[in-house]
């Protein structure tokens, strides 16, 4: 079982904070399948948060394969987190390293680095929206 | 589906002045909603006229299809919470709960002990020397003993602390999950709100600036900012609902279901309280004014 925390000032909406931390949960192994997640109205109970939005939540993991709801039960953990390819990983912390430390070279400040990636971000988003 | 509480042209006048004017707002069942503005903005008024306790001037109100007074059997279907959460303060904690089986058909005793019990209200404590959180969770436990559908309530925190505030929110948050109540409750803390409501209603003069689900609302609202433009060079479908520029650079808050895809803003979600906020101001100051003749041709 695992305790659900907010963070009020993240912006973050709660649903999908209550979403990442199962995730998390899962990406350190506190929670495995057949683990059982608390009760929307014990998750209600101790945060107060409207009971939808733990519903919303659970739906989410749900449709994502990682829990699935046993009616008069609860809900359980039933999927892993696909883990993705750490040779993909390296190879691009490798590939935007070197792009950094030639921004650096060419005096750009961090300022500048992280609203260069933060515009290129939501432009491939926007791009990958576009085409679907 | 059935309507929590649906109102057409509603409006109430004291005098000359109209604390609700032309109110028209139809709000899903199985919500938690959140009706708020500033003080003198008619949320008070508008409660007091959907439970009968007030006659509107102008207009109808009906909640989950009842017209107010039409009845005991349409008044038990509801529990309305009036602000401050009065109490009879002579009366001790056992002798509301007396007089709460008494007064409702549908009195659900096994509550109301298990809850005084868990709150450790002292049965035979006046309710005159409760705390106000103590006052408040006493009011809400008879209010929801009488098993309604719909509970209203008028800024049922706003007079706690902090932490009673958190305690009564959780109590009734706890009942919607069990209990599958619809709740209106008023309120100018958002940030209470933002736990739990999803459905709001922004109340502003007397006239309701926006209402809608809380998700719907934040998703089709985002912050833009670049360089100084004319709100007008806008694709149609993106309303702005509040400006502001600077020298060079420009701040909308905008409302659009579409992707905003100009790379020149830079594009924020807002929270619920830019969004109540921006809305507020524009009710107080009229919409956003065009900054150019353009107008004229539009």
């Amino acid at each position: 079982m695992i305790e659900f925390h907010l963070d009020a000032s993240s912006g973050v909406p709660t649903y999908l904070q209550l979403v990442q931390q199962v995730h998390q949960a899962l990406q350190i192994g506190l929670l495995e399948p057949g683990d059982r997640l608390p009760t929307a109205q014990q998750v209600v109970a101790s945060l107060a948060i409207n009971p939808n939005t733990v519903l919303k939540a659970y739906r989410d993991l749900e449709r994502a394969g990682l829990v699935r709801a046993r009616p008069g039960l609860g809900t359980f953990v039933v999927g892993r987190l696909s883990r993705t390819d750490p040779e993909a990983q390296a190879k691009f912390r490798t590939s935007m390293t070197a792009w950094l430390r030639s921004a650096r070279d060419a005096g750009l400040t961090a300022q500048d680095i992280e609203a260069i990636y933060r515009t290129a971000f939501r432009d491939s988003l926007a791009e990958g929206e576009g085409v679907a | 589906m059935t309507v929590a509480l649906e109102a057409n042209g509603l409006g109430k006048r004291y005098g000359r002045r109209w604390a609700l004017r032309d109110c028209s707002l139809s709000i899903p069942q199985g919500r938690v909603v959140g009706l708020v503005g500033p003080n003198g903005a008619g949320k008070t008024t508008l409660l007091h006229l959907a439970v009968g306790l007030q006659t509107p001037t102008a207009g109808t109100v009906s909640l989950l299809g009842d017209r107010p007074g039409s009845g005991p059997a349409a008044l038990a279907r509801f529990g309305f919470l009036a602000q401050d959460a009065p109490t009879y303060s002579r009366l001790k904690v056992r002798e509301h709960l007396t007089m709460g089986a008494y007064l409702n058909p549908a009195w659900d005793t096994a509550f109301a002990s298990a809850r005084t019990e868990e709150l450790r209200l002292d049965p035979g404590q006046r309710a005159g020397t409760l705390s106000g959180g103590q006052r408040a969770q006493l009011a809400l436990t008879l209010a929801v003993a009488k098993r309604p559908e719909l509970l209203l309530l008028d800024e049922p925190v706003a007079s706690l602390d902090p932490l009673a505030r958190r305690e009564f929110l959780q109590t009734l948050m706890e009942v919607v999950a069990s209990r599958s109540i619809s709740v209106v409750l008023s309120s100018h803390l958002i940030a209470d709100l933002e736990r739990v409501c999803d459905y709001l209603v922004v109340l502003v003069a007397g006239t309701v600036a926006v209402a809608g689900d809380v998700d719907s609302l934040l998703a089709s609202h985002h912050r833009l900012v670049g360089r100084r433009r004319d709100p007008l060079t806008l694709p149609s479908d993106q309303s702005v609902i509040e400006a502001s520029h600077v020298d060079k650079q420009t701040t909308l808050m905008v409302r659009t279901d579409a992707p905003i895809l100009d790379p020149g803003w830079t594009v924020t979600p807002v929270t619920l309280e830019d969004l109540v906020l921006a809305y507020m101001r524009r009710a107080r100051d009229g919409a956003v004014e065009l900054s150019t003749g353009l107008a004229a041709v539009q």
